[in-house]
C-alpha cells in the first residue's frame, strides 16, 4: 500500500464547443518521504491532478473516471466536509506565486496560528510556540520578530518559506508543490528547492513536485512522471527516466533541453506529436541586401550608459529616491556576433536593451550605431533611419501583438510606416513573410489570439524582418514558451544571424540557452557589468565570484549528460 | 504560391465575427439580453419616428383641446369624438402622444450626454495614463475635485450657473443644450479613469513599444493600437451611463431644473403628473413612469450582461 | 504615514478652496448684487458707494479671500430670496437634512453590506438571483419615482405613515431633531427608506462584485487548501480585504446621500437644506446657492478624509 496512488484518473472540463479532457487515465504513485515529480509541458494536465487531489478543481471540472487514495482510503469521492478536514491537515498545497498566495492584511502570526488551531488540538499558546518553530525550521531568521509582520514585508524567497510553514501546520502526509519556484530567482529557487527536499525527508512526507522545468526535476526529484496533452507517457526512477526515456515524447523532450555544458550548434527539437514547423531562411537569404561591414568596427558602441527611476515622489525637490537601474554600462558590439547579457531579475539587463533601442531616454552616456549617437532622440533624421535598422523580439509573445489587428495588418505596420512599398506589393510581402517563416499567407487573415505562443513569436520574426533590419535585439525571447518550441525559435534566432549576418543583442537569464546562443557575454548585477568575456571563456574560467556563483546555480543534469542525440 | 491561399481563406467580416465571438454566442444564450435589447430597440425607434406614430403633436397648441382634459385610458372624451389608448392629461394633450415626444427628448438628451461625456473623457484620458506627467496630474485633480461631488449636484449648479447666464427669453429653448452640457460634464470622470487605468496597462505592453520602436508617433499608437483595445470597458460604462443619464434627464426636470413644460421629457410629464396621482388621474403620471422604468432596466440590464458577457472571469 | 496623511489634509484644503472660488465666481459673475439690493430708483452715486461699501471696486483676488475669511467666520451674505442672512436660514435647516441623512445612510450602509455579502456567497442561488434582478430595477427608477409611489401605498391608500413634513420636532437648543416624538419618527420612515435604497442598491452590488473579486484570489485558494473552515475563508480573510477598496466607495457614497436628499426632500416636502437649495436654483438666489455648495464640500471633503484613515487603519501595507 502506497501513500497515495492515483488510478485511472480522468477530469473534464465541459466547455461552449465540446468537452475538454485535461487529464485521460492518469496513474500516479507516491511514496512517503519520496519527491515525485511531474513534468509536462503548458496544458499537460499537471497541475489538473494537483487540483484533482485537493478536490479543488474549478468549476465545471469533474473528475469522471478513477480513483485517488491516500494511505489505501479513497478519497476522490468525499464530500466538501470530509474534504475539508484532509485539506492542510493530511495533504496540504503549496501555490506558484508567494506574493498571492497569502492574505495581505493579516500578519504571519494570524494566519499560522489560525491554521493550526483549524487542524490541531492545541491551546493558544502552544499554537503560537508552534507557528514560532515552524517559521524557525524553514528557515526564517528572527521567527519572533517575523511573526508579527505583514506579508508585504517580507523578499519573494522568505515568502514562500512562509507559505510552506502554513502548509507544515499539522504534519501532512503529502505536500503537492505547484511550480513552487517558478516566480522566484535562480538562487532563491535552489534554496526553496534544498528546503523542501529536507523536509520531506526529515518528515517523511510524500511531495508532489508539479514544473515543466527539467532542470528542477533533475536536482530535486526521486521519481518522476512526464505528461503529454493529459496522459502520462512514463513513469519511472528520475536517473532513469532522463538517462534513458523510453516513449518519444520524453525523448525528444530531454533532448531539446538547452545542455549547460557543451556547447552545440543547433538545439535538437521535439519531433513528437507533429510540431516541426518550416523555416525558409534561403527564401529570406536571398533577397536580403547583406551589408558586410568591418568586422572590427563596432556596430553598436555602448559608452559610460546610466538610467534611474523615481521610486518615490517628494515635495521637496532633492528628497525624492531614484533607483538605480543602469550604472556606468559600456560595452561594444561587433557586426555578425550574438552578443548576451545574463543576470537576475532587476539586474538591468532588460533597462540596457531598451535604452539602446530607445524606448527609455538616458540619463547619461551615448549609443552609438555604426558611429551615429542614436540615444539623442531629438534627431528626427537619425531616428527614423535607425528605426529601419533595429528591431526587437519581445518576452511575451501573448502581449507583442495588438489582440485588435489582424496580424496582415500587424506585419504591414511598419512596411507603411517606413514607406518601404506601397499598393499590392505590401500585401505580397506580407504574404511571402508568413510563408517564410512557416506560417503560410491565410493566417494574415486570423487575429493573434487564435494562434499558440509558439506561432506568436514567429509572427512577431515576420514582423521583425518586414524591414530588413541589421540589429535585432532579443529581449527574454523564449522564457515565456514551452521547452520544444523554445528550440524551434531559439534555431530560427540561429539561422538569422547565420544566414543572413543579423547582429543580435540576446538578453536571457538563462546560462545554458546563452551558451549555445551567443559568441560574447556581459554578466549584470545590481545595474553594473561585473564581467564581459567571450562565451566559453566565461564558462570556463570565470573571473569574478558572483558570475561562479552563478554558474554553480545552473541546474546539473547530470544524467543528462548521456542522453540526448 | 501566396495567391492560391488567399483565395481559400477569406477575412471574415465585423459581423459575422462579432456573431461568433465570445460576446456573440452569450448574447444568443442570454434570454434577458436578447429581450432587453429588443425592448430598448423598440422605445428607441418609437422615439425616433414619434412624429409619425403619434397621433397628434403635443408641442403644437392649435391640436390641444381643453375639453378633452382628464379623458381615462381607453375611452372617448367627454365633450368630443376622440378616443384616446392612455387618456390625456390636464390639457386634454394625448399621453400616448406626450410619452413619444418626451421618450424622444429624454433619449436625446441621454444619448447626446453620454457622447459629450465619453469623448471627453476618452480624449482626457488617453492623454493622462499614456504622457503622465503634469497632464495627468492635472487632469487627475480636477477628477478627483469633482468625483468628490455627485454628479446630480454637478449637473444641477452646471444648470444653475447657465440659467443665471442666459437672458429669459431664451432659457426654455436652451434648457435642453444646457441639460446635455450639465450631464455630459458631469459623467465625463468616469471615462476618463477607466480609460486612464487600462491605457497605463496597455502603454506598458509589448505592442506598444513594438509600434514606439518602429518610429510610430504619439497619434497613431493612441488611436490605432491603445484605443481599440481599451474600448470594451468603456462600452460597459457608455451603456450604464446611458441609463443613469436618462435618469439623471428625468430627476433634473422632475426638479423643474430640466425640460420646460413647452418641451416635457419623460421626468416633465412626471411632474405634471405626480399632481394628479392623488385625485385619482393616475394615467397621466403612471404611464410615462413605465415608459421610463422600461427603458432605464433595459439599457440597464443591457449594460449588466454587456459587463459579464466582456468580462469572461465572472463566469 | 504621517506625510501621507498631511498630503491628505493639504488636498482637502485645496478642493475647499477650489471650491470656494467656483461660489465665489458665482457671485462675482451671475447677477450683480448691486441690482438685487438697490432698486429701480438709484443714482450713479448710490451704486458707486455701496459697490465701494461692499469691497465691489478691489481686484478679484482681495475679494476672493475676503469672501474665504468670511465664509470661515460662517458669513455667506444675505439671501436675494429671503432677504434674511444665510447662515441663519442653513442653521435652521440643517438638521432635517442631516437626521434624514443619517438615518438613511446606516440603512443603505447595513443592508447593503449584508446583501452584498449573501449574493456573493451564493451566488447561484435562487434568492440572490431574485435579489439581484430586484436591484437592477431598483437602480432603474428613479428616486423620486420611488417616493412617489411608497407616498401612494403608504400614505394615500394604507393612510399608514405622514406624506410630508417632518412631523413633530423637539428643540434642543438651536438643534431641532424628530429622533424624540413618535411623529418625527413616523415621518421619518419614508423619506429614509427613499434615500437610501439607490445608495443601497449600489453599495450592495459593489460589495458582492468585490466579493467575487476576492473570492477568485490565490490566497483564497490557499486559505481553503489549508483546510480552513469555510465560514473562516468567507467572513474572516474574504470579507476584510472585500471592505478595503468598499470603503472608498461607501464613503463617497455617503456623501452623496446629502446630495441626493434634495430629490427626496422635493417629494416629501422635507424642510431641510436640498429643498432651500432648489428653490435657490428656481429663484437664481445665488448666496443660498454658494453658501449649500460651501457646506456640502466641507461635508464631503470631511467624510473623505475619514476614509482615508480608515483605509490606513485597516490595510497594513499603506502603514510603512
Amino acid at each position: 500500500m502506497s501513500l497515495l496512488e492515483i488510478k485511472d484518473l480522468t477530469v473534464e472540463f465541459p466547455t461552449r464547443r465540446q468537452r475538454f479532457v485535461a487529464v485521460a487515465s492518469a496513474d500516479l504513485v507516491v511514496e512517503p518521504g519520496e519527491i515525485h515529480g511531474l513534468v509536462g509541458e503548458s496544458g499537460a494536465g499537471k497541475s489538473t491532478i494537483g487540483a484533482a487531489i485537493m478536490g479543488l478543481l474549478e468549476a465545471p471540472g469533474r473528475i469522471t473516471e478513477g480513483e485517488i487514495a491516500l494511505n489505501g482510503s479513497a478519497i476522490s469521492g468525499l464530500d466538501q466536509d470530509a474534504m475539508r478536514a484532509l485539506r492542510g491537515n493530511r495533504i496540504s498545497m503549496i501555490f506558484q506565486d508567494p506574493l498571492t498566495s497569502l492574505n495581505p492584511l493579516f500578519t504571519v502570526r494570524q494566519q499560522l496560528v489560525e491554521t493550526i488551531l483549524t487542524h490541531l488540538d492545541v491551546s493558544g499558546e502552544e499554537a503560537d510556540q508552534r507557528a514560532r518553530d515552524l517559521l524557525d525550521r524553514v528557515g526564517i531568521p528572527d521567527p519572533d520578530t517575523r511573526l508579527d509582520q505583514y506579508p508585504h514585508q517580507f523578499s519573494g524567497g522568505m515568502r514562500q518559506r512562509v507559505v510552506i510553514a502554513l502548509a507544515l501546520c499539522s504534519e501532512p502526509e503529502v505536500i503537492i508543490a505547484d511550480e513552487p519556484t517558478t516566480a522566484l530567482d535562480v538562487a532563491v529557487q535552489a534554496q526553496i528547492l534544498d528546503l523542501i527536499r529536507e523536509l520531506a525527508e526529515e518528515r517523511q512526507v510524500g511531495v508532489i513536485l508539479i514544473t515543466h522545468d527539467m532542470g528542477v526535476i533533475a536536482d530535486t526529484t526521486d521519481r518522476v512522471t512526464v505528461m503529454y496533452q493529459g496522459e502520462v507517457v512514463e513513469t519511472g526512477p528520475t536517473d532513469q527516466v532522463i538517462g534513458d526515456p523510453q516513449h518519444l515524447y520524453s525523448q525528444s523532450l530531454i533532448a531539446a533541453v538547452p545542455r549547460p555544458n557543451e556547447p552545440r550548434h543547433r538545439f535538437p527539437q521535439i519531433s513528437y506529436g507533429g510540431r516541426q514547423t518550416r523555416f525558409a531562411i534561403e527564401d529570406i537569404a536571398r533577397n536580403w541586401p547583406r551589408q558586410d561591414a568591418d568586422p572590427d568596427t563596432p556596430l553598436i558602441k555602448v559608452q559610460n550608459l546610466s538610467k534611474r527611476f523615481l521610486e518615490k515622489r517628494s515635495l521637496i525637490p532633492g528628497k525624492s529616491t531614484y533607483f538605480t537601474a543602469v550604472d556606468d554600462v559600456s560595452f561594444d558590439i561587433f557586426p555578425g556576433e550574438v552578443f548576451g547579457i545574463v543576470g537576475e531579475s532587476g539586474s538591468g539587463k532588460s533597462t540596457i536593451a531598451r535604452l539602446i533601442s530607445g524606448l527609455h531616454r538616458v540619463d547619461g552616456g551615448v549609443v552609438h550605431f555604426r558611429g551615429q549617437e542614436v540615444s539623442d532622440l531629438s534627431n528626427k533624421a537619425v531616428q527614423a533611419a535607425f528605426r529601419q535598422e533595429i528591431q526587437m523580439i519581445f518576452q511575451d509573445p501573448f502581449s507583442s501583438l495588438n489582440p485588435r489587428m489582424r496580424v496582415d495588418q500587424i506585419i504591414a505596420e511598419p512596411i507603411h510606416h517606413h514607406r518601404l512599398l506601397s499598393g499590392s506589393a505590401v500585401k505580397t510581402r506580407v504574404a511571402e513573410l508568413l510563408e517564410q517563416v512557416g506560417m503560410g499567407a491565410e493566417a494574415g487573415f486570423k487575429y493573434p489570439h487564435e494562434f499558440s505562443g509558439g506561432q506568436r513569436q514567429r509572427i512577431c520574426i515576420a514582423r521583425a524582418l518586414a524591414t530588413q533590419p541589421q540589429f535585432l535585439i532579443c529581449d527574454e525571447p523564449t522564457s515565456a514558451l514551452d521547452v520544444s518550441i523554445q528550440a524551434q525559435i531559439l534555431n530560427i534566432l540561429k539561422d538569422l544571424q547565420e544566414h543572413l549576418g543579423l547582429t543580435l543583442l540576446f538578453i536571457s537569464h538563462d546560462l545554458p540557452v546563452v551558451r549555445q546562443m551567443c559568441s560574447r557575454v556581459a554578466v549584470m548585477k545590481n545595474g553594473q557589468m561585473v564581467e564581459l568575456q567571450a562565451t566559453e571563456d566565461l564558462f570556463a574560467r570565470p573571473k569574478t565570484e558572483y558570475t561562479r556563483e552563478l554558474l554553480s546555480l545552473m541546474p546539473r543534469l547530470d544524467a543528462l549528460q548521456s542522453s540526448g542525440s | 504560391m501566396t495567391t492560391s491561399s488567399e483565395q481559400t481563406a477569406k477575412p471574415k467580416s465585423m459581423l459575422a465575427r462579432a456573431w461568433d465571438s465570445d460576446v456573440g454566442y452569450s448574447f444568443r444564450h442570454s434570454p434577458v439580453a436578447i429581450i432587453s435589447s429588443t425592448v430598448a430597440l423598440l422605445l428607441i425607434l418609437a422615439a425616433v419616428f414619434a412624429p409619425l406614430l403619434a397621433v397628434m403633436n403635443p408641442f403644437d397648441p392649435a391640436s390641444l383641446n381643453l375639453l378633452n382634459g382628464f379623458t381615462p385610458p381607453l375611452s372617448q372624451a367627454e365633450f368630443s369624438p376622440d378616443w384616446f389608448l392612455l387618456g390625456t392629461d390636464d390639457q386634454g394633450r394625448d399621453v400616448y402622444s406626450t410619452i413619444l415626444y418626451g421618450m424622444r427628448i429624454s433619449l436625446f438628451v441621454g444619448f447626446a450626454a453620454v457622447a459629450l461625456g465619453m469623448v471627453i473623457g476618452i480624449t482626457l484620458g488617453l492623454i493622462s495614463g499614456y504622457f503622465g506627467g503634469w497632464a495627468d496630474a492635472i487632469i487627475m485633480r480636477i477628477a478627483d475635485v469633482q468625483l468628490t461631488f455627485p454628479s446630480i449636484l454637478v449637473a444641477m449648479l452646471i444648470f444653475g450657473v447657465a440659467k443665471g447666464v442666459t437672458p429669459v427669453e431664451y432659457r426654455d429653448q436652451l434648457a435642453i443644450w444646457v441639460l446635455i452640457l450639465a450631464i455630459g460634464l458631469s459623467d465625463w470622470v468616469q471615462f476618463a479613469r477607466v480609460v486612464r487605468g487600462a491605457t497605463l496597462v496597455e502603454k506598458n505592453k509589448e505592442y506598444v513599444q513594438a509600434a514606439r520602436l518602429m518610429g510610430r508617433g504619439a497619434l497613431p499608437i493612441l488611436f490605432r493600437h491603445i484605443l481599440p483595445n481599451v474600448m470594451s470597458p468603456v462600452l460597459v460604462i457608455a451603456t450604464i451611463s446611458l441609463a443613469l443619464a436618462i435618469i439623471a434627464e428625468a430627476t433634473l426636470s422632475f426638479l423643474g431644473v430640466g425640460a420646460p413644460a413647452t418641451q416635457p421629457s419623460l421626468g416633465t410629464l412626471i411632474r405634471i403628473g405626480q399632481g394628479f396621482l392623488f385625485s385619482g388621474e393616475w394615467w397621466i403620471l403612471v404611464f410615462p413612469a413605465v415608459t421610463l422604468l422600461a427603458l432605464a432596466l433595459s439599457v440597464n440590464l443591457l449594460g449588466d450582461w454587456l459587463r459579464d458577457a466582456l468580462n469572461p472571469k465572472l463566469r | 504615514m504621517l506625510s501621507y496623511i498631511i498630503r491628505r489634509v493639504l488636498q482637502s484644503v485645496l478642493v475647499l478652496l477650489i471650491v470656494g472660488l467656483v461660489a465665489f465666481a458665482m457671485f462675482t459673475f451671475m447677477g450683480d448684487p448691486i441690482d438685487n439690493m438697490l432698486g429701480q430708483e438709484r443714482t450713479q452715486e448710490d451704486v458707486d458707494r455701496l459697490r465701494a461699501r461692499l469691497g465691489l471696486d478691489q481686484p478679484f483676488v482681495v475679494q476672493y479671500v475676503k469672501f474665504i475669511l468670511s465664509a470661515l467666520q460662517g458669513n455667506f451674505g444675505v439671501s436675494y430670496e429671503q432677504g434674511r442672512p444665510v447662515a441663519q436660514i442653513l442653521a435652521e435647516r440643517a438638521p432635517a437634512t442631516l437626521e434624514l441623512a443619517l438615518v438613511s445612510g446606516v440603512f443603505a450602509l447595513g443592508a447593503g453590506i449584508v446583501l452584498g455579502v449573501f449574493t456573493a456567497i451564493r451566488r447561484n442561488g435562487f434568492m440572490a438571483q431574485m435579489v439581484m434582478t430586484i436591484s437592477l430595477v431598483g437602480v432603474s427608477l428613479p428616486t423620486f419615482l420611488i417616493g412617489i409611489l411608497l407616498i401612494y401605498l403608504f400614505s394615500v391608500e394604507l393612510d399608514w405613515l405622514p406624506s410630508f413634513g417632518r412631523g413633530e420636532v423637539v428643540d434642543l437648543g438651536g438643534w431641532t431633531t424628530g429622533f424624540l416624538t413618535t411623529s418625527g419618527l413616523r415621518a421619518l420612515i419614508l423619506p429614509a427608506i427613499t434615500l437610501g435604497l439607490y445608495q443601497m442598491t449600489l453599495i450592495m452590488r459593489l460589495v458582492r462584485s468585490q466579493m467575487l473579486e476576492v473570492l477568485r484570489q490565490d490566497y483564497v485558494r490557499f486559505a481553503r487548501a489549508r483546510g480552513l473552515p469555510e465560514r473562516a475563508v468567507l467572513f474572516r480573510h474574504a470579507l476584510k480585504n472585500t471592505m478595503v477598496p468598499v470603503i472608498t466607495v461607501a464613503g463617497l457614497q455617503l456623501g452623496s446621500i446629502i446630495a441626493f436628499a434634495i430629490i427626496t426632500e422635493t417629494v416629501f416636502q422635507w424642510p431641510g437644506v436640498g429643498l432651500l437649495f432648489i428653490n435657490a436654483i428656481q429663484f437664481v438666489d445665488i448666496p443660498v446657492m454658494a453658501a449649500y455648495l460651501m457646506l456640502i464640500s466641507v461635508m464631503f471633503v470631511g467624510i473623505n478624509l475619514l476614509v482615508d484613515l480608515l483605509y490606513v487603519a485597516i490595510d497594513p501595507r499603506l502603514r510603512t
